[in-house]
Parts: structure tokens; sequence; C-alpha cells
């Protein structure tokens, strides 16, 4: 985890994947690539790195950074929602 | 995790969950603005531009052991996952297999030539139901 250099539009880095984010060898642009579906139990989960809130302040999280950690991950639709 | 931007975050900690958690939620508060994340999850749903409702219980290896989907109207059991969690960390440590309705403390399988056709004789459905009585 790393303290982010603050700026306004800041997406999230998204999957890590060297096999999505090396450069396409192939005429196949990378968003195509990216698209796939790689969550499956049993299997890896695909690793990420995002921009976080988390004790106060702002932060980069990596899944990663939590090996040897049980980790429950939930996505939800938005804050402020009402369930 | 959701595609609220990290500053969303703080302001829904600072107005609403601090309310209903003394302190606010002390696990970090994800973005995933642009969803990609969430597509790699199977829970980004492009027509909405949101991330569904997905629950992902990954091991201390980074191996995904169990998943949950739901839409949107439909809150979580927080029981259940915490009663998963154990459950997946039981298996983990003593190589047993956990049966429907599984509580620690509960009775536990040992997969093997000597316990085909006969759960029957250790385990009954009720126990599914967490030990309430179902057959009146």
């Amino acid at each position: 985890m790393t303290e982010p250099k603050e700026s306004c539009v800041k997406p999230a880095k998204g999957v890590v994947d060297p096999e999505i984010t090396a450069p396409p060898i192939l005429a196949t642009p990378p968003q195509q690539e990216a698209r796939k579906m790689l969550a499956r139990v049993g299997k890896p989960a695909p690793d990420f790195e995002a921009t976080a809130y988390l004790n106060g302040g702002f932060a980069n999280v990596k899944l990663s950074d939590y090996k040897g950690q049980w980790v429950v991950l939930c996505f939800y639709p938005g804050d402020f929602t009402f369930v | 995790m959701s595609t609220d931007s990290r500053f969303v975050h703080k302001i829904w900690q600072e107005e609403e969950l601090s309310k209903m958690v003394p302190g606010g939620v002390p696990f970090p508060m994800l973005s995933d603005g642009g969803g990609k994340i969430g597509e790699a999850y199977g829970v980004y749903d492009e027509e909405s531009g949101v991330d569904i409702r997905g629950r992902f219980i990954i091991d201390p290896d980074g191996v995904i052991q169990a998943m949950e989907v739901l839409t949107p109207p439909v809150g979580r059991n927080v029981a259940e996952l915490i009663r998963q969690v154990q459950a997946f960390q039981h298996v983990r440590a003593t190589g047993e297999a956990t049966p429907s309705g599984w509580q620690p403390g509960k009775v536990t399988l040992q997969p093997g030539p000597a316990l085909v056709g006969k759960v029957w004789q250790v385990w009954k459905p009720e126990m599914a139901f967490d030990g309430e009585k179902v057959l009146a």
C-alpha cells in the first residue's frame, strides 16, 4: 500500500495480469482481452490495484498485498444506496 | 469495492457509515472507477455502469474459495459469510470436509472409501438447518 499522489482524476489501475497488460503482439485491441471474466472458484483471484479510502486517508491497495491472509472481497452497486 | 471514487467513499464513511459502525468501517473502501476490476470478477454491469453485489472469499494463497453474486435489491447474510470463512479455515487446517449446514464444533466428514454410502449414518438432513427442528 502506498500513498497515492492526489489528483482529481485517478482511475483504478485495474487488473494486474502480465498477460493482459503486456503490449499486444497481435492486432487485437487490449481492451478486448481485459473483458474476459477471470474469476473462478478454485482458481487464483485476479490481482488488482485500486485507489482506496482507508483509516482517514487515501491509499493504493493491491490484492496481492494480502497474501497470507484470508480476504473477503465485496462489490456493491454504490455508496449511499439502500440495501 | 464500488465504482465510486475514494472521495465519495470518504464522505459516505464520515456522513453515514460512522453513524452505523463506531469509528467507521475498518477495511479499505476500494474504488473501481470504470469497472475493470468488476469485469474481471464477472460482476460489472455495463448497462448501469456499476458493480453488482458480488462477494468472494480468497484464501491465504490468493485462491478464490467461494463466490456469491446477487442482484442489487437483496442484501447479503453476514452470518453465512462468517460461517463459510470458518468452514474454509477448518478444511484448510484439517483436510476434513464440512457437510451442509456445518457450524464450528459440529460433525465433519472424512472423505474416503469407508464413507461411501455411509453418510446417512453420520449426517442427518435436519443438520442442514443448523440444528433447528424442521420436521414438525
